[in-house]
């Protein structure tokens, strides 16, 4: 008798400590605006920074003096689950010990079909492309989505090794 | 004319005395109301507009957003650019439904809160309905509104309608009684059901604070159940989006449409209006016994503006509940009424008679 009334009562303080919990925390959203995450977008554009994690399309890393350390082991190629890049790769003659050795000629990446995975970056042996951070890829024609990655000229670091 | 932002009485006296030197009495008459009617259309249509703005804004705050933003200056002309588009939208009726009752169900939605608004006080002299009766002719007529959510649901010929329907009325004949037993509540300490009488019953302290803790008990009661009764959130079984697409109102669009968002907006604020009045006041200013010092003070500020300060309170916390709770399941929303609400109210009026045969409350 007496434990069911203490457990009815019970159930009252604990449902509103919960509700109050619960009015505690939105009430700290809205009076502390500076918690807004909304971005006003092309208002702002200027000033927009992107999050750190977010995804906008995969680029191949160039250093200053036009290099690059994709050995075209096609790691990334494999990884990709909807056939987005393609590794054309060409054969080259190594000028240190002179045998012929596989260099990319193309890093073929088709944007429209990238889903944004992170998968090939993860594939990646030599962390030689990353997800870049660009977002505005509206254009006029399809075709201008499937893009190059390497830079013309470009070629392998030195001493980067499959 | 004597215009006083305290005191409305001379001025609407004035503006009859002005009336029946024009015209017949009984024209004068006619005309006075129908001056009222359209100082009410005026208000609750405003009322409507900027209600609807302010929850989207504030909604937006609780949840780390802005809201709108982009029509006007922070996104105020929103709201009229939305009436504006529901007004040229093509009013569809669904096939095979009761073409009569779905077309009158919008208004008698409509018709409850305009028939409640009259009664409600706003400061002293701008009350256009002080009845005796006047806190029972609020509750009985609010809950007319009920019977156009039914004839909505049952008229549309859609499954999603008829469950919103039958659940809302379920919803509203189960709090309806908590909503009259907790302001019966503060009705056994002011001894009367006119509006302005219980006003005036405060003048020397609100009765949430002189009511002792039954009062309190019956305020948190009474913005429970009546935040239920005005199935707004965490309560809007009525309307679950995700289960009924939008409830009793799915087949209604255009100006329809409207009515049913703007009944339920005026709904939600005759709601904290009342339990300003009956808890907090109404426009009565805060008076603490007899202070003269403090009570002069605080009745600087004109009453319109204490009303409307503590009605904005009240729609504030309703919000806030809103946009916190998830919404309950039906047999818990029903389960909360009747083994919990109901059986406090019953015991809480107990209480209160027993403050006020031992004169316990200030």
């Amino acid at each position: 008798m007496f434990k069911s009334i203490y457990k009815y009562l019970s159930d009252i303080f604990n449902g509103v400590k919960t509700l109050l919990t619960g009015m505690k925390i939105t009430g700290y959203y809205f009076f502390h605006p500076k918690e807004i995450i909304t971005q006003q977008y092309p208002e702002n554009r200027e000033t927009l920074k992107m999050f750190d994690m977010f995804r906008g399309e995969v680029v191949l890393i160039h250093d200053e003096n036009n290099e690059h350390r994709c050995t075209g082991c096609s790691a990334c190629e494999i990884a990709c689950p909807n056939g987005t890049i393609e590794i054309i790769s060409d054969k080259a003659i190594d000028p240190e010990t002179g045998k012929s050795k596989k260099v990319i000629d193309k890093f073929v990446y088709h944007l429209q079909m990238c889903t944004m995975c992170n998968l090939c970056i993860l594939a990646c042996p030599t962390d030689a492309i990353k997800m870049a951070q660009t977002f505005e890829h509206a254009v006029y024609d399809r075709s201008t989505l499937t893009k190059v990655l390497n830079k013309p000229g470009s070629k392998i670091m030195a001493g980067v090794k499959e | 004319m004597n215009f006083s932002i305290y005191d409305f009485t001379e001025f609407i006296r004035s503006i009859h005395f002005w009336l029946t030197g024009i015209f017949s009495p009984a024209l004068a008459d006619v005309i006075g109301l129908a001056i009222i009617g359209v100082c009410f259309l005026l208000f609750v249509t405003l009322l409507g507009l900027s209600l609807v703005y302010i929850e989207r804004k504030v909604a937006a705050f609780f949840q780390q957003r802005l809201g709108p933003m982009r029509v006007g200056f922070w996104g105020t002309a929103q709201t009229v650019a939305d009436i504006i588009k529901l007004i040229f939208k093509e009013p569809l009726v669904t096939k095979n439904s009761d073409k009569f009752l779905f077309n009158l169900a919008a208004f008698i939605v409509l018709i409850a809160p305009f028939m409640v608004i009259g009664a409600v006080p706003f400061a002293k002299g701008l009350h256009a309905l002080d009845f005796d009766i006047g806190l029972f002719y609020i509750t009985a007529v609010s809950s007319i509104g009920v019977t156009g959510i039914l004839l909505a649901g049952w008229s549309s010929n859609n499954k999603y309608s008829l469950i919103g329907a039958m659940r809302s009325g379920a919803q509203i004949v189960s709090y309806e009684l908590s909503v009259v037993l907790s302001l019966l509540t503060i009705v056994v300490l002011t001894g009367s059901l006119r509006l302005s009488e219980i006003i005036a019953s405060q003048s020397d302290g609100w009765w949430i604070f002189k009511g002792n803790i039954p009062a309190i008990i019956a305020f948190i009661i009474f913005i429970v159940a009546s935040t239920a009764e005005s199935n707004r959130g965490p309560f809007d079984l009525a309307e679950a989006e995700s289960e009924l697409t939008a409830g009793f109102h799915t087949e209604y669009s255009g100006i329809r449409f409207a009515f049913f968002f703007l009944a339920e907006y005026v709904n939600f604020f005759i709601i904290a209006a009342v339990g300003a009045t009956v808890f907090f006041g109404g426009w009565m200013p805060l008076h603490i016994g007899n202070i003269e010092f403090f009570n002069n003070a605080m009745d600087v500020i004109p009453p319109v503006i204490w009303f409307f300060g503590k009605v904005a309170a009240l729609l504030f916390l309703i919000m806030w509940f809103k946009w916190t709770f998830p919404r309950l399941r039906i047999d818990q929303l029903l389960t909360l009424e009747w083994k919990y609400l109901l059986p406090i109210s019953i015991v809480n009026i107990l209480l209160m008679s027993l403050v006020a045969l031992n004169g316990w409350h200030l």
